[in-house]
């Protein structure tokens, strides 16, 4: 009744025979760990400026009310992510989709995908909603970060004749530079969790992974909550737990990775 | 023959300082449209889900009966009916989630500002806290299922996605409170202590309620955020198209679950559901976050 392949390195999850369970993590950790740093490479840019902006540019009266608007996002149930995603943001985005697979298909990120592109149930969908749902955390974090820049040091710098941009690039991301790249790791942790959102925008392919992100597939979070609703004995719903303990193992090192970074930085100032 | 000269009084009468170079200033102004551009984006996603989800689900919450009557005996094709089954269960569910998550969260905030210091305890319990907050909803599920309903032996109920919701609220209940503790002022506490008041009575009579209005609105914010969690309820409760009043037992429906359903359902009714939830949803959600302010002023401490 046990795993009949191996199961770090088999790319299928076949759980339905329970006398023959042939399934393996690897495709699930790939699709995983592509969309969530793909996610990660758009949210973090926009993170920084956004941290930037409401700490450095925005008059100090509106610069409450707008950090609000932003943590507003990290408010919105994630269910309700995934359904705009799917319904309204994958239809907007398929020309730009379309776009990409045809004059970059050369790179593998956007070679043909398993599925068709008009579906928009793939990686790519769900990376961009996934930057969207990271992207409050980031910059939560990292604006708090930044607002304890010492002021006699930005001071310091206007008084030398440096621009805002250059008071930026020498004092305040020098400074906060720890804490936004564990903030980055936070949102890593998160993206990596996510469920519900990427259960109902990514859809289910018989075929293995082959890296594009108009595939199709299955993250470790998305194929538990698929299978949940028939755990019905105890052999298949364990195959499954073996699995969140891949995730949660890798979410455990990202979060604290990210602490560790953030202990670093409280030591030294 | 002339060109020396000129550079040579200009010198003499510019001033001692250059004036900012042309490239520089592109540069900065450069960097103030790209990231005011970024905040104007982050914008974008929060405009169109919220305006996707009113469009397409007011309406549906307006209908008779959204709000008194369940889904029985409907079928997936016929219009009518109403979520009152679902917003009942995800009602008992964050309430029961809260009465055990709030205890426990606050009492844990207290020992790490109060007593646990720099102890060895208090850096571990710090750091426990820390990876809860950091666990995916999935994986709090599939725990409370191998250890409640694998292990124990219990039925799949409402019970159980409280109990997985509990390991998500709780991290973010002892943070928030921690917070509010920490800027409680130390003089209050040792004006206290100065008039001989035990430390267990300091805490109650004079630290909590100074961090009241604080605590009660980080409880509501951390409430908010379990409500909307779906993969709990997807893993440990099995959906019920009719009323379940029983928590320890039996099919019950909540909102997201009654969305994952209806998703399969292909016809205008089962669209008109899903939106129609979406829209309680952020509805109930929205009024818990008017809540927390309202109880932070009311709990504020009187400056006069």
């Amino acid at each position: 009744m046990h795993d009949q392949e191996n199961f770090l390195t088999f790319r299928q999850f076949l759980t339905g025979d329970v006398d023959n369970l042939r399934f393996g993590v690897l495709d699930l950790l790939l699709v995983t760990v592509e969309v969530s740093v793909v996610a990660l490479v758009l949210a973090m840019p926009i993170g920084l400026a956004i941290a930037l902006f409401l700490t450095q540019y925005a008059p100090q009266r509106l610069a409450r009310p707008f950090a609000y608007a932003v943590d507003l996002l990290a408010a919105v149930p994630s269910i309700i992510f995934g359904l705009w995603g799917i319904f309204v943001l994958a239809p907007a985005i398929e020309p730009f989709a379309s776009w990409l697979n045809t004059n970059l298909g050369f790179i593998f990120l956007f070679s043909d995908g398993d599925i068709p592109i008009s579906r928009g149930a793939n990686l790519f969908t769900a990376s961009i909603v996934l930057a969207v749902m990271i992207l409050p955390i980031i910059t939560a974090i990292t604006r708090d970060v930044l607002a304890q820049t010492p002021r006699t040091q930005i001071e310091g710098a206007l008084a030398l004749g440096a621009t805002r941009w250059e008071v930026i690039t020498t004092v305040v991301f020098p400074f906060g530079r720890a804490g936004y790249i564990s903030a980055s790791m936070l949102g890593l942790g998160r993206a990596l969790g996510e469920t519900i959102a990427l259960t109902i925008i990514l859809a289910a392919t018989p075929q293995v992974f082959g890296g594009s992100l108009f595939d199709g597939g299955a993250t470790f979070a998305s194929s538990i909550a698929l299978a949940a609703q028939e755990f019905n004995n105890p052999v298949q719903a364990g195959a499954y737990i073996a699995a969140g303990l891949v995730l949660f193992v890798l979410t455990f090192a990202v979060n604290s990775l990210a602490r560790l970074l953030v202990a670093k930085k409280e030591y030294y100032s | 023959m002339s060109a020396p000269a000129t550079a040579d009084s200009s010198a003499a009468t510019a001033p001692a300082f250059a004036g900012i170079s042309a490239s520089r200033k592109i540069r900065n102004s450069l960097a103030t449209v790209l990231v005011t551009a970024a905040f104007l984006l982050a914008l974008v996603p929060l405009v169109w889900v919220l305006y996707t989800v009113f469009a397409r689900g007011f309406t549906v919450i307006l209908s008779p009966g959204w709000w008194s009557e369940s889904l029985s005996g409907l079928l997936g094709r016929q219009q009518g009916g109403g979520a009152y089954h679902a917003i009942y269960g995800t009602l008992i569910t964050s309430l029961i989630c809260a009465v055990l998550s709030v205890p426990i969260g606050m009492m844990v905030a207290v020992y790490l500002v109060e007593y646990g210091g720099r102890t060895r305890l208090a850096r571990t319990t710090t750091f426990m806290v820390d990876i809860l907050t950091g666990v995916p909803s999935i994986v709090a599920a599939l725990f409370v299922y191998a250890l409640w309903i694998a292990i124990l032996g219990f039925p799949r109920s409402a019970l159980a996605v409280s109990f997985a919701l509990v390991l998500l609220m709780v991290p973010v209940v002892v943070r928030s409170t921690e917070e509010m503790l920490k800027i409680v002022p130390d003089e209050l506490r040792e004006a206290s202590y100065a008039l001989g008041v035990p430390k267990w009575k300091t805490i109650m009579r004079v630290v909590i309620p100074t961090a009241l209005s604080g605590i009660l609105s980080g409880i509501m914010l951390a409430l908010a955020r379990v409500m909307g969690e779906t993969a709990p309820v997807l893993v440990l409760v099995a959906y019920a198209p009719f009323i379940n009043y029983n928590v320890f037992g039996g099919n019950m429906a909540t909102l997201p679950l009654l969305m994952t359903v209806e998703r399969n359902n292909p016809t205008d009714a089962g669209a008109d559901r899903i939106w129609g939830s979406a829209v309680t949803l952020i509805l109930i959600i929205a009024l818990l976050g008017v809540l927390a302010t309202v109880l932070s002023r009311m709990f504020a401490v009187k400056t006069r």
